[in-house]
């Protein structure tokens, strides 16, 4: 578990922690990288949507494996829980934008859906919970 | 994240290093901008090879910076792209809007 403040400046130090994490348990490089950036926007979402680039507001993190049956197979991964406890979050606005049109903005939201096996958004009392799956594919599980 | 600007062939160079992400973004496109609105160079190029990191924040103050240039006539290119930085160029699929070069003599030969 990790416990921070919505400060933009522990981005880098999560980021850290979730590519070793994910070194660790055994996930391709380049899943390494896509699963930290999917992290890394979750991140920036909150500090910017839901606490309104306020500094000093809660957020926790939780890691924990996970695992599925797949064609057949059980599929090890990793469950990551993003709680923060801004305003419920509309989820008909979570959408993200085209990707035709060119314009700043809209990006992170693609980045996590286009990287994770699961995105939940759900709200349980005052907190936003934000549920993001991967799955190790079989030849690589390290857990 | 570095920035460091420089001038070569009547073209603005920066060339950014390490990690671009929402903390730090909000500098890059206020040096972007202010350049180009205010050197009005013919070109603006961005070193992105030494970037080890960079978040849609990032990739949306060079879309910025692309707008701005294209605003005032001058072009707006990207060069020596850290795999990090063609990955969000390409999962945004920005890679195609952007003028890339791999690396700066072919970038200022262009």
């Amino acid at each position: 578990m990790l416990a921070l403040y919505s400060n933009p400046k522990w981005l880098s130090v999560v980021r850290g922690t979730v590519e070793r994490l994910t070194e660790t348990l055994g996930f391709p490089i380049a899943q390494c990288r896509s699963i930290t950036r999917a992290v890394d926007e979750a991140l920036t979402n909150i500090v910017r949507h839901s606490y309104g680039n306020r500094l000093d507001q809660p957020i926790a993190m939780y890691f924990r494996r996970a695992q599925r049956r797949h064609d057949g197979q059980v599929q090890q991964g990793l469950e990551i829980l993003l709680c923060d406890r801004g305003p419920a979050v509309d989820t008909s606005k979570l959408q993200g934008r085209p990707l035709d049109e060119i314009r700043p903005g809209g990006l992170g939201l693609h980045f996590i859906r286009q990287t994770m096996d699961t995105v939940e958004f759900t709200r349980r009392g005052p907190t936003n919970r934000l549920r993001l799956v991967k799955y190790l594919a079989q030849a690589n599980s390290a857990l | 994240m570095q920035i460091s600007t420089r001038r070569r062939d009547k073209t603005t160079i920066f060339d950014l290093s390490g990690d671009i992400d929402f903390a730090n973004s909000p500098e890059l496109r206020q040096s972007v901008l202010r350049e180009i609105q205010d050197s009005r160079t013919s070109r603006v190029m961005v070193n992105l090879s030494q970037v080890r990191y960079i978040d849609s924040s990032g990739v949306a103050s060079l879309v910025e910076g692309l707008k701005a240039s294209r605003d005032v006539g001058s072009r707006f290119i990207l060069f020596g792209l850290s795999t990090s930085a063609r990955e969000v160029l390409q999962l945004s699929r920005l890679i195609k809007v952007f003028e890339i070069y791999d690396n700066e003599e072919q970038a200022l030969a262009c």
